[in-house]
Order: structure tokens, then sequence, then C-alpha cells
């Protein structure tokens, strides 16, 4: 039987900001244990929270950004349960009124055209971090708890189960990453867990509009792991649905190492949260002018931009994709294009030898001085140089910030076009090369350019090509 | 006169005319605790070294003719349920048997600013779950009228200790009536304000939509000096009110003249004791041969508000107290394993009344019980507010009485949980609704112990309730201090 694999996903990312979301301790990454917390997220007797107007700002950005309609009333509410991470055996949410509501992503999958569907948008904060002695929290001799992390702002992004692969799966989280850098809402760092991910999972027959006993895959660590781990938990669904077996509602771990989702004991997910609104906080009521203010401010989103950069500049759609996907390199590029107007030239070095040699070197487009492209493509472009020479001053600009025409100055790399320099290096090369000059007469133009090749060699790659062509035809002949 | 028996607005007179310091003040209170703590057992914890000092500096600052606040030396008592830097803080609980807190709640950072020095920490029921103090972990309070009777809860420690002259001033919390009703068996002065009147930061929390800091005192110019000092917006607490602290010492003294008083047919219901009812419609007979006009008014949803508050104040108490689990501070048991640690730490340390809120309070929120009980008290609390938005609109002050019966006797109601919590019915309403309210004495029972009688206002309208307090003080024939337990003789040890 053809089965349709049905994936709906919980993203909780990290929001960028420098507070936590009910007190002022720091949010910064790193921290020494337990040294970045206050009263209010150790959760002491008698501390209150006070929402983070930033927390606030920021995830409306993201819920805009990802289309989603901001709600003008909504609410926080407790979550409880017990858990030596949780410090007030509750953690502060939303549950019945979110801040969004709704919400898409568009994107493309191996050609085809796809848009998938939130459900809602809220906002929480994070418990602390635990790390047991032993392999979990029943079977170590001792745990160790930092609340740094706890209170620190977060996003929950609910999908639509509209996700039909595990592949399908990473490219939604690829392009969802790339919007929220774009809004400035999330640094969306998976390994830094400012970006987490977990999944719901069911198999249904090809067609069927039904969908299927689910299971729910955890820890999944990188964009990578949740391609791998939902396709490994599809085919094992697959496999069982064929034999004629039934699925069992569960919680899966994935395990990087074994590469295999492990099912976890005990009955995870019937757990009774016992929500309520949260006494001490008011409900949060968003005023249409503060909402319409922040969309209006809005930066533009990586799908227009792509589009932008194919219109204004005549990029094609490849050489929009990467100047999209890499922010600042797009931003390289426009700056650059400001003053120099061979686009599709100047895109071809941008995400050709400049991104190659940005990553050789662990450098950042924003760290390369647009005036120094300008100036080397000018140079190119009038024939002060040659290809290879601009290469290598690319190279120098990327790893030292030189100033690619002084270095020519400098190091004497001007390209040589007078007939006086280069006709003794010609005869020189016709002098050693007679078998090829035979060849030549012989009517064969492989040589030809043999000679050529010798002839930029002895110039260490400044000669003027076409000067040397022609110097030869007339030497030969 | 001995100074303990004087008012803290008469102290505040004498030490700024500097008839008399802080540290003598602070000397004839320590004297008088000394005398009747063994007695009445109110403090938990005494701070006098502190207390001293602060009373010592007020001294050498007004020598130093220093611009003072005028309660400046005046010895405050707080309950042992607000935060405070460095010293134990317990709530009544085993669970908090030896917390320190790191920091101090709101409120006593005011009471620090302005130099009273605060005598010690008040017993109360544990985590102000109670209506007579029995609920504390660690000893019972007394009724400075009648040692065999209780002084009401939960502040029971703070009132009693004002009643018997051990600070002029206390502090107390009132979720549900924590503050009136122990005033009014005590026979003093205590208000409840406003909810978010007074910032909640470092109060422990009890239930946070109906919790709320208040005022106790031999009367009501006393509280409303109090409350100036504590009211005020606090960006730490999200619910405090962003509204100016007007003064509300200067109420005291204003006319009657048409105020429209309303009283409550269901808080002078047929089964209180008649002599309370009685003593009720005497001051309210009092307010209106002083110009105000009164009426009968009903509250037609008061019937639904004990049920409504016994699941809201239980559902979130029982968030609250999720904390104590044994890992972070507080009392923490030996445990195989996680699990074995939260239900050790949780069973040993909490006491009985409290697990059964926290039982109620988990049942309440399950699903497939939350609409039933949470929702539909929460839709009850919405009506009953809404009663006092129509009573508002013909009436400036509500009157009845603050309990049904006076003081009970220890152990009377303590295997009663239901009798205990109806025992509070006059004070339920007007906290789920968040208006303010005022019990103040009401005169004395055949039985010699005090009554009370309330009296509720609009939201931010405490001056007006000190207004007709204070005229119904001046029409009565004694100081406040005959009305109190301080001059009593051949009762008890007192
Ligand atoms: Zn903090």
């Amino acid at each position: 039987m053809e089965f349709e694999t049905v994936i709906g996903l919980e993203i909780h990312l990290e929001l960028q900001t420098r507070s936590k979301l009910f007190c002022s301790c720091s949010t910064a990454f790193g921290r020494e244990p337990n040294t970045s917390c206050c009263p209010v997220c150790l959760g002491l007797p008698g501390s209150l929270p006070v929402l983070n107007r930033k927390a606030v700002e920021l995830a409306i950005i993201a819920a805009l950004s990802l289309q989603s309609e901001i709600q003008k009333e909504s609410r926080f509410d407790r979550k409880n349960y017990y858990y030596p991470d949780l410090p007030k055996a509750y953690q502060i949410s939303q549950y019945d009124r979110p801040l969004a509501l709704g919400g898409f992503i568009e994107m493309k999958n191996e050609g085809v055209k796809r848009k998938i569907n939130l459900e809602r948008i809220h906002i929480e904060e994070d418990p602390g971090k635990l790390m047991h002695s032993g392999e979990s929290i029943f079977d170590s001799d001792y745990s160790l708890v930092d609340y740094n992390r706890a209170g620190i702002p977060l996003l929950e992004i609910v999908t639509k189960p509209d996700l039909r692969s595990g592949r399908e799966a990473r490219l939604f989280l690829e392009e969802l990453r790339c919007i929220l850098l774009y809004s400035g809402s999330s640094d969306c760092r998976m390994e830094q867990g400012s970006l987490r991910c977990d999944a719901n999972i069911s198999l249904r027959p090809a067609g069927s509009k039904t969908l299927g006993t689910r299971t729910e895959v955890k820890n999944m660590n990188s964009f990578r792991a949740v391609e791998m781990a939902l396709d490994y938990e599809a085919g094992r669904q697959a496999a069982i649905l064929s034999a004629g077996g039934s699925i069992i509602q569960q919680t899966c771990h994935w395990d990087e190492g074994d590469r295999k989702a492990i099912p976890l004991r005990g009955k995870e997910g019937s757990s009774d949260y016992r929500y309520f609104p949260e006494p001490d906080l008011l409900p949060l009521i968003l005023k249409s002018d503060y909402i319409e203010t922040l969309a209006a401010s809005l930066p533009e989103l990586p799908s227009q931009r792509r589009i932008r950069l194919m219109e204004e500049y005549g990029l094609d759609p490849a050489d929009a994709a990467i100047l999209t996907e890499n922010r600042s390199l797009g931003d390289l590029f426009e700056v650059a294009a400001g003053e120099y107007k061979d686009y599709r030239n100047l895109a071809r070095w941008v995400r050709g030898d400049l991104l190659y040699l940005l990553k050789g070197n662990d450098r950042n487009p924003s760290e390369v001085a647009p005036s120094l492209l300008i100036e080397l493509l000018t140079m190119l472009d009038e024939g002060e140089i040659n290809r290879p020479v601009a290469k290598d001053l690319l190279a120098n600009i990327v790893k030292n910030g030189t100033n690619p025409r002084e270095l020519v100055q400098q190091k004497g790399l001007g390209r040589i076009a007078d007939r006086e320099k280069l006709q003794p290096v010609v005869e020189k090369v016709l002098a050693e090369n007679k078998d090829a000059v035979d060849s030549i007469k012989q009517g064969r133009k492989k040589a030809f350019a043999f000679l050529v090749g010798k002839v930029m060699a002895a110039t260490a790659g400044r000669a003027d090509p076409e000067k040397v062509q022609k110097l030869l035809r007339e030497l030969i002949n | 006169m001995e100074l303990y028996q004087k008012t803290a607005a008469e102290l505040s007179r004498l030490l700024q005319d500097k008839e008399i310091t802080a540290v003598e003040v602070f000397n004839s209170f320590t004297e008088r605790i000394d005398e009747v703590d063994p007695h009445l057992k109110v403090f938990i914890t005494c701070t006098l070294d502190s207390a001293l000092e602060t009373a010592a500096a007020v001294d050498r600052r007004r020598m130093e003719n220093e611009e003072l606040h005028p309660l400046a030396g005046v010895p405050v008592a707080i309950k042992d349920n607000f935060c405070t830097e460095g010293i134990k803080t317990t709530c009544a609980s085993k669970m908090l048997e030896s917390y320190i807190p790191p920091y101090d709640a709101a409120v006593v950072e005011k009471l620090k600013r302005i130099g009273m020095p605060i005598l010690g920490k008040t017993n109360m029921d544990e985590f102000a779950m109670g209506s007579s103090t029995e609920n504390s972990a660690f000893f019972v309070t007394r009724n400075p009228w009648d040692l065999e009777r209780v002084p009401g809860g939960s502040s029971g420690g703070s009132a009693a200790a004002v009643a018997a002259g051990m600070v002029p001033l206390a502090l107390g919390s009132d979720t549900g009536g924590s503050i009136r009703q122990p005033a009014a068996l005590c026979g003093i002065t205590g208000l409840r304000p406003t909810y978010g009147r007074v910032s909640r930061y470092g109060l422990i929390a009890f239930a946070s939509s109906l919790d709320q800091i208040g005022p106790l005192a031999l009367n009501a110019l006393d509280c409303s000096l109090l409350l100036e000092v504590i009211a005020g917006y606090d960006q730490r607490d999200s619910t405090s009110l962003p509204h100016e602290v007007p003064q509300y010492s200067a109420a005291a003294g204003r006319e009657l003249e048409g105020v429209r008083i309303g009283l409550i047919e269901e808080n002078i219901s047929a089964n209180f004791d008649p002599e309370i009812k009685f003593a009720v419609l005497k001051m309210a007979a009092l307010l209106e041969e002083n110009g105000a006009r009164i009426t009968e008014v009903s509250l037609p949803h008061t019937d639904y508000g004990l049920s409504a508050y016994y699941l809201i104040a239980p559902s979130e108490a029982a968030s609250n107290l999720g904390r104590y689990d044994g890992v972070r501070y507080g009392y923490s048991a030996d445990g195989d394993n996680i699990i074995s640690l939260f239900s050790r730490t949780r069973g040993q340390g909490f006491g009985a009344e409290v697990k059964r809120r926290i039982m109620i309070g988990t049942y309440s929120l399950s699903a497939g019980y939350y609409d039933a009980y949470y929702l539909q008290a929460m839709k009850v609390r919405t009506l009953i507010r809404r009663d006092y938005e129509k009573a508002f609109q013909n009436f400036d002050i509500l009157v009845g009485a603050t309990t049904p019966t006076p003081a009970f006797k220890l152990g009377e109601k303590a295997d009663d949980p239901l009798k205990m919590y109806l025992s509070d019915v006059c004070n339920i309403t007007d906290a789920l609704a968040g208006v303010p309210s005022l019990s103040i004495p009401a005169g004395l029972h055949s039985s010699g112990l005090p009554m009370g009688m309330q009296l509720t206002a609009a939201p931010l309208n405490e001056g007006l309730l000190f207004q007709a307090a204070a005229v119904l003080e001046k029409c009565s024939d004694s100081p406040p201090q005959q009305r109190t337990a301080l001059n009593l003789t051949g009762r008890g040890e007192l």
C-alpha cells in the first residue's frame, strides 16, 4: 500500500532579548551556572513576574513576518507540573488565547510550490536546564540544575499537519529560520538551543483525508536530524502498517548516534497541566496602531527580497536565492550595486569567488568593504588587470582588507599591453616551442592556445590576452 | 497612661514635638511584649535589635532636625508572610520554618525607608489559610479579650498584637477576610484596601487574584496613616494600580451630609448573632443622625460567594504552593528519587488545611472538572462584581456585620472546616469584587467580647470609609483605648 506521511511541527525559538521574559536577568549564553538568576526567575516566595515589553515586540514582529494574525487581546496562563527544572512548578505560557493565530510559509520543494499553514504562535518562558549523572533523572546518583535558562523568552510556533516528508520539514525549518533571521526576532541557533523542534508524525493511505495515529518525535538537534528522524519514523510506521499492525501513540526520542527514534517509557502526553489564567499578569491588550507601527517597520522578508533582486537587478533565480539566503551577503551585493552597474557580473563574483573565500577564511560578508569590491571589478572591466590577478586581489581584500589598486601599484600587477614589453616574451616562447609552431602551421588550433598559455605564464598572468594572440599570429605568419 | 496605650497618631505627634523619643516608645512596647506575649503568643520572630537600631537612628536624625516622616519611630509588626531580607519568613509553616528571604517585600521596604521600627513577625494560619490562627504550624495565638478564644485569622497575630498594645500598628494580608475578621474579633480597626492599591511584591502568595495587604490599628485615623505609607504603584507588581495615593488621613473629620449608605441585607442575616445585628443597626442609625441616608440593599449573588471563593482561592493556592518541592529552599525530606522527594517534602511540610486546599484546587483545575468548578466559580465572581457595581450606582458605602458571631473558643471549629469557612461569610464577596472594605469596632457583646461592623466602598474610595469610621468614633463615648483589651483587668492573665 502507498502511504502519505503527515507531519506537524512544534518549534520553540528563543526571542533575541537582552533580559528574561519576566525579570531583568541577562539572557547571555554560556555564563557560569546559576549566575543569571534573581528571586523572580528562581520562583522565590513572594516574587512576581513583569512582562518584558521587548519580548512582546519581537514576538509580534516574528508573527507578522509569518503572516500570522496578531490577537488584540491575548492572555498568559499557568501550565502546572512538577519538575526540578521548573522553579515555580508552573510555566507561564499562553493556552487558549495565544498571541497570534494562523499564518503560513510559502516555499518550494523540488520545484513544486508549497504553502505550509501555521496553527498558532505564542509566548512562553523556558524552564531551567538539568544535567544528570546518569541517563535520566530516575537512574542518576545526582542531577544538577542550572536556572540561567529559566525565564528565557520563547516563541512557540505550531504548524498545521501540512508537511509531507522529512525533507519537507527540513526545508520548512530552513525557510522559517531565514525569515526569522531577517525579522531580527531570533538568532535561531539550534546548537545553542535557541531553536528547538518537536514533531508529530502519522501515516495514512495515499488519498485518504483522515489522520492516522501519530507519534511524537523529540530531541532532534539539527535540521539534518529532523529530516533523518522523520524519515526514519515514517519508515518504521510504514513497515508496521504494511504488515497489518497498528501504531501506538507514543513519544520517541531521536538518538543521533544510533540514528533511531527510541520510544519513551511511561505515559507521557497524558499529563494534565491544569492550565488556568495567570493571575499575576494582566491580559495582553495590543492597540491597533502599535501593531501597525511594528508592521510598518517590518524589514523586507526573504520572499520579497528574492523577487526584488530578480526584478530590480535582473538576476537569475539561483543567484537571487543565494543572495537572499545569506542576508549579509545580499546586503553587500546591494550596497556595491549602488555604484557598480553590471549587476549580473557583480552577483556572479559575490555568490561565487567571494562567498567561497569568505567561507574558507571564516569571514562575514559584513567585514568586506563594498568600495574595495567595486574598485576591483572596475579595474578588471577596464582592462587594468587580468582575471587571475583579480582573484588574488579578492583574496587579499577578504583576508586583509587590502586596497586592490594600491596592491597592484605596489607589486606591479597591472596588465601588460605594450607591444615593446610583450614582443620579447612572445619571441622567446616561439623560439622555445618550435614543435608547437609547426603544429599550428599544419592547422592544429590547440597548439595556439598552448602558446598563449606559455606567454601568460611567463608574465605571471599579467599579459593582455588579446594583444598576446595578435602578436603570436603576426610573428608565426 | 503608658506610651503603649497610645494611638499611632498620638505617638507621632509626641515624637514630632520631641516630647518623647523613639527609643522610649520602643521600650514601652517591648516591655508590654515581654509582659503579655507569653500569654498571647503573637510573635513567631522578634526583631528587637534591628528595631532598636531604627528607633535610635530616628532619634539621632530628629536631634539633627532632619525632616522625618510623621510615622518615623512609630513601631509596627508585620505578618510572617511578608518577605524580610535576612530575617526568617515562615508563613507559619514547617515548609518555611527556617527560610530566610534574600529580599524585602515592597511594603517592608517602605516601612524601613521612613524609619518605622519593625518589632517582629506575627503568627498566622499556615500560608494564610484559616480564620482562627489555629492552623499555624508552631503555636496558637490567643485573643487578648479572652485567652480561651481565638483572635480570628489568618492575620490573628497582627490583630492580637494591636489589641493588646504590643504595637500601635500592624500589617496583615486579606485574601477572604484575613484582616477584617480578626480585627473584628479583637475589637480593632482593619482595612482591606482596593485590590492593586498596595503592591503584593514580596507577599508570599496564597491566592494571587485575591491577596491584598492592609493595615490593622486602634482606629481609622491610624489605619489611614499606615495606608498612606504602603499604598501606591509598584512596577514589580503588574496588578498594582497606577492611581495617585490621596492623603487618606485628611478624610477623618469630614461631614457625612448626603452620603448614601446601603445596609446589606445579606450581611445582617437572620442566622447571625442578634446582638451583632443590633449593634450594626445602631451604628447605622448613628450614621443617619450625622447626615447620611440609609437604605437597605441586596447583593443577590452573595449566597454563592463562599462556594466560588473556596474554588478560586484553592485553585490559585494549589498552583502558588507547587514551588515548595524541597529542591531549592525550605523543608526538604529524604527521598529515594525525585517523585518521593516531592511527595514526602510536601506530605510532611504542609499542614492539614493547606493540603486540603491544595487538593480542592488541584481537583477544581483538572481536565474534565475545570468547566464545572473553576470556570463556573469565575462566572459567579463576575456576577458578584456586577452586584457591587450596581449597588455603587446608588450608594457610596455599604455596611453590615464583619462576622456572624464574636470570637469563638479555641478548638471549637478546628475540626469542622465548613463551619470555620462560614466565619468569613461577610468578608468574601468584597474580596472577590476587589473593593475596599474596613472593619471597625461596633461595641461589646453581652459576653464581653468585641463585635465588628464592616464598611465597603467602590474601588479606590478608601477615604470615604475612613471618613465614616471617624464620624462613628467621635460619636462613641469612649476613646479607642477603652474599646480595646489594653485596660482590661481580671480577664485571664491580662
Ligand atoms: Zn531573574
